[in-house]
């Protein structure tokens, strides 16, 4: 590795103690591979001073999966930032860790091609980042999340070896080890070359928004769409707090005294787009939408997406800091779970937005708080297990898309079985036998590591 | 053999597997000797039966013993489908993942491992475990599910999956065509399969009814030649020994004459997916056919037949991973004997 590619100094250690989540690590040392083969030299360094390391992209994660635990070596792909290959024919790219989510999208995009998975980090957040959580976005409810979109990867395991897993050809011989590699969290090895599915572009897409009085009322439009046999590109819901938080900060259009709003993107041929349209309409109306706005051009649609994804801008202006959850429910349940997420805030006094994506039943709700309000920090902690067992209670999963980290690790008891943690263990530990990559990550322990500690501070915007 | 299982008599499936030296879960023996024929075991079957099924949660969960045409059936009085596809009727939910056969209409849908969100498993110890969650979407933890399919029984017996289902399309034709399939897809959105055989090319449209005719058009195939979905669509290659093929996509175009070059070899190509089903009268085609398969970057699995060629053709990618995971799950090799390289020394296989 070149030299100037590992750093020790305390100033320097200190940016990495932590991502976009609230638990704090220490790194012993930290360094900016530029090649895979550098990567597994890292990792070699790593295993000869019997020190576990971590892989880290942009840091956007909200998880704590990248927090440095047991005085790691931290491994940050950022420079490993190249398009490799794009293969239109084929439709895939190779890329490598650290390039930029929607820097491979804007790069295809002249082919009539995307990369699906569009998480509301995609300007900020790595490929590398999104293989290791699995990570989503709003177009994940028709296009399916990154493990879907994943066909090969160069790996490194936690000997330094290298190998890949996956290929180009439609099936492998024996297991479906880059299955199990995605979602991972860096917990069996670094990625130092990728190889992603490549979409092309639907020929027709409408986008609509549909407005309701009453929250119960978008989340019983969400079910009746797909039980209409619709599913659509995106299924977005944003309560009022929320609603107008966005218009306040971009002036989307958003009707500003709605209690909620559905956004609802439909894509694929036109006859097929527009028979969904009415149907959608219909839907609506059904449920007592007050009103449902078909964006006429591109440009409205851009903007009715521009307040989706200045959701997190827009909270930066309501409160200083938020605490963002991540939960899966039967999508059946969004009534009554948003129900209780809402009297969950008013018995802890928070105030609590929700913007999610209500089609896959992926809840993100958000507590916006001051952390200089005495004891906010205990209140917002423990609605969040509350919202967590919840969802959970009916029938939910901890996270749809950020992971498990260290966030949610002692909560897996909650969805998992003992023996169900052990088989996770034991195919963790097939990959990594000496357990250096990315430990204490994802599965619980008896206790949490001395060092970590909670830091009261917002999370990433 | 031991009676199906109900779910009730799950128990009783876990003592089975605990006690047993060698267990071979079966479904229905359509795709038997995949891979490696098994050594043998005692043989047991998974409880089958529909356990839930939501229309407005596009989600199915079953017994792994219940027939995919049970599965189609349910799923179609709620105008739903889950793109399994297996093309025997009696094939079962925990066999087809067990076997990773991918459908016909992959090029679209996606391969079998997108399909499956959670399963239930028992050890080989005899516990009974959870992998995955029932959720469409969903990161809590490691990806068990990803590992059951294709894993031709060697690290658990799969008793019930929850499925990721989909409308069913409104129409669905089978349109036939002699001209370039390569040009074809390229000149379509989303075609649901393109199969061909070196000849005709037969492409699988669904959808909007105005949308199926707007595809054909783009790809200049006669919209009006068609045949609906349930009665149209190509013969897939029939013989006593068979095996598919896997290959990157692009190299269909090159292996095709090679193939074509094999006498008496019947095959049929998944254009866009890179899968070639491929069926001989002949074992040393069968061999032939992997030869050309290798030559091409890929490789042939054998299906059926063949008696006493290796099932894979090579050593399997990631040995050393493979072994450890399944001196993990497996440690006396009891699961499946013989179906997969890697295991631990097996146990003297009792008999079944």
């Amino acid at each position: 590795m070149g030299a100037g590619r590992a750093r020790a100094e305390p100033l320097e250690l200190a940016l990495y103690q932590r991502d976009a989540g609230v638990d704090r690590g220490n790194a012993a040392a930290v360094c900016f591979p530029g090649t895979g083969a550098d990567v597994a030299a890292a990792v070699r360094v790593a295993a000869r001073h019997d020190r576990p390391f971590v892989a880290r992209g942009s840091g956007t994660g909200l998880a704590g999966g990248a927090t440095p635990v047991g005085d790691p070596l931290v491994i940050v792909t950022t420079h490993l930032n190249r398009i490799l290959e794009v293969n239109p024919e084929e439709r895939y790219a190779w890329v490598e860790p650290g390039v930029l989510n929607l820097d491979l999208s804007r790069a295809v995009d002249h082919l009539g091609l995307h990369y699906a998975p569009d998480p509301s980090s995609q300007q900020a957040c790595t490929i590398g980042g999104n293989v290791a959580t699995n990570a989503g976005g709003p177009h994940c409810l028709a296009s399916g999340v990154t493990a879907m979109h994943v066909l090969a990867m160069e790996v490194v395991l936690g000997d330094g070896s290298t190998t890949m897993l996956g290929g180009l050809e439609p099936d492998q011989a024996g297991y479906d080890l880059r299955g199990c590699f995605v979602g991972s969290e860096g917990t069996m090895g670094i990625a130092t070359r990728i190889a992603v599915r490549l979409l092309p572009d639907p020929p027709a897409v409408r986008t609509l928004l549909l407005d309701f009085t009453s929250v119960d009322a978008a989340a019983a439009t969400v079910s009746g769409i797909i039980a209409a046999g619709i599913v659509p590109a995106a299924l977005e819901m944003m309560d009022a707090e929320i609603t107008r938080a966005v218009e306040d900060f971009v002036g989307a259009g958003y009707p500003r005294d709605a209690a909620a709003v559905l956004l609802v993107e439909l894509d694929g041929l036109a006859g097929g787009v527009a028979a969904q349209v009415d149907a959608v309409r219909h839907v609506g109306a059904q449920h007592g939408a007050r009103t449902v706005r078909v964006a006429a051009d591109e440009a409205e649609r851009a903007l009715l997406w521009k307040g989706r994804k200045s959701a997190f801008g827009a909270i930066a202006r309501i409160a200083p800091d938020y605490y963002l959850h991540d939960a899966v429910v039967p999508r059946t349940r969004l009534v009554d779970v948003l129900q209780r997420v809402y009297e969950i805030a008013g018995e802890y006094d928070l105030t609590m937005m929700n913007v999610f994506h209500a089609g896959d039943g992926n809840l993100h709700p958000l507590i916006v708080f001051d952390q200089r309000d005495p004891g906010i920090w205990e209140r917002v902690h423990a609605a969040g297990d509350a919202i967590l067992r919840t969802c959970v209670d009916a029938g939910g999963v901890l996270s749809g898309e950020h992971g498990i980290g260290l966030e949610k690790r002692e909560a897996m008891p909650l969805v998992f079985t003992s023996d169900d943690l052990d088989v996770q263990a034991r195919l963790r530990d097939a990959f990594d036998p000496a357990g250096r990559a990315n430990p204490q990550k994802i599965l619980p322990s008896g206790s949490r590591c001395g060092e970590m500690q909670r830091v009261p501070e917002g999370a990433w915007v | 053999m031991t009676p199906p299982a109900r779910l009730d008599e799950l128990d009783e499936l876990r003592e089975t597997i605990h006690a047993a030296d060698a267990v071979v879960p079966v479904g229905g023996r359509t795709q038997w000797e995949v891979g490696n024929p098994t050594t043998g075991g005692v043989e047991v079957r998974a409880p089958a039966g529909i356990l839930a099924c939501d229309p407005a949660e596009l989600t199915v969960t079953a017994g792994a013993g219940t027939p995919v045409a049970e599965l189609a059936a349910v799923l179609g009085e709620a105008g739903q489908e889950c793109p399994i596809d297996a093309r025997a009727p009696d094939a079962t939910v925990g066999g087809v993942l067990a076997a990773g056969l991918s459908g016909h209409r992959r090029l679209r849908y996606g391969p079998l491992r997108d399909r499956v969100l959670e399963v239930r498993f028992v050890t080989a110890d005899g516990r009974l475990v959870k992998g995955g969650g029932p959720t469409v979407k969903n990161v809590t933890g490691f990806d068990l599910p990803r590992l059951l399919v294709g894993s031709l029984g060697t690290v658990g017996v799969v008793t019930q999956a929850t499925l990721r289902c989909q409308p069913r399309p409104v129409s669905a034709r089978w349109l036939t065509t002699v001209g370039d399939p390569f040009a074809a897809r390229q000149r379509m959105f989303r075609p649901s399969s393109i199969a061909w055989d070196g000849t005709t090319t037969h492409v699988l449209l669904e959808g909007h009814p105005d949308d199926v005719v707007a595809e054909a058009t783009a790809a200049g195939l006669d919209a009006g030649s068609g045949r609906d979905a349930t009665e149209g669509g190509p013969s897939w290659p029939a013989g006593p020994h068979r095996g598919r093929i896997s290959v990157r996509p692009s190299r269909l175009r090159d292996l095709a004459p090679a193939l074509r070059d094999i006498d008496g070899l019947r095959w049929l190509a998944e254009v866009g997916v890179g899968t070639v089903h491929v069926a001989t009268v002949d074992p040393a085609r069968l061999i032939a056919a992997r030869d050309v398969a290798a030559a091409h970057g890929g490789w042939l699995l054998r299906e059926t037949g063949a008696p006493g060629i290796d099932g894979y053709g090579a050593p399997l990618p990631n040995l050393a991973i493979v072994k450890r995971i399944r001196a993990a799950f497996d440690p006396t090799g009891k699961l499946s004997p013989g179906r997969l390289p890697g295991a631990p020394a097996p146990a003297l296989t009792s008999a079944s």
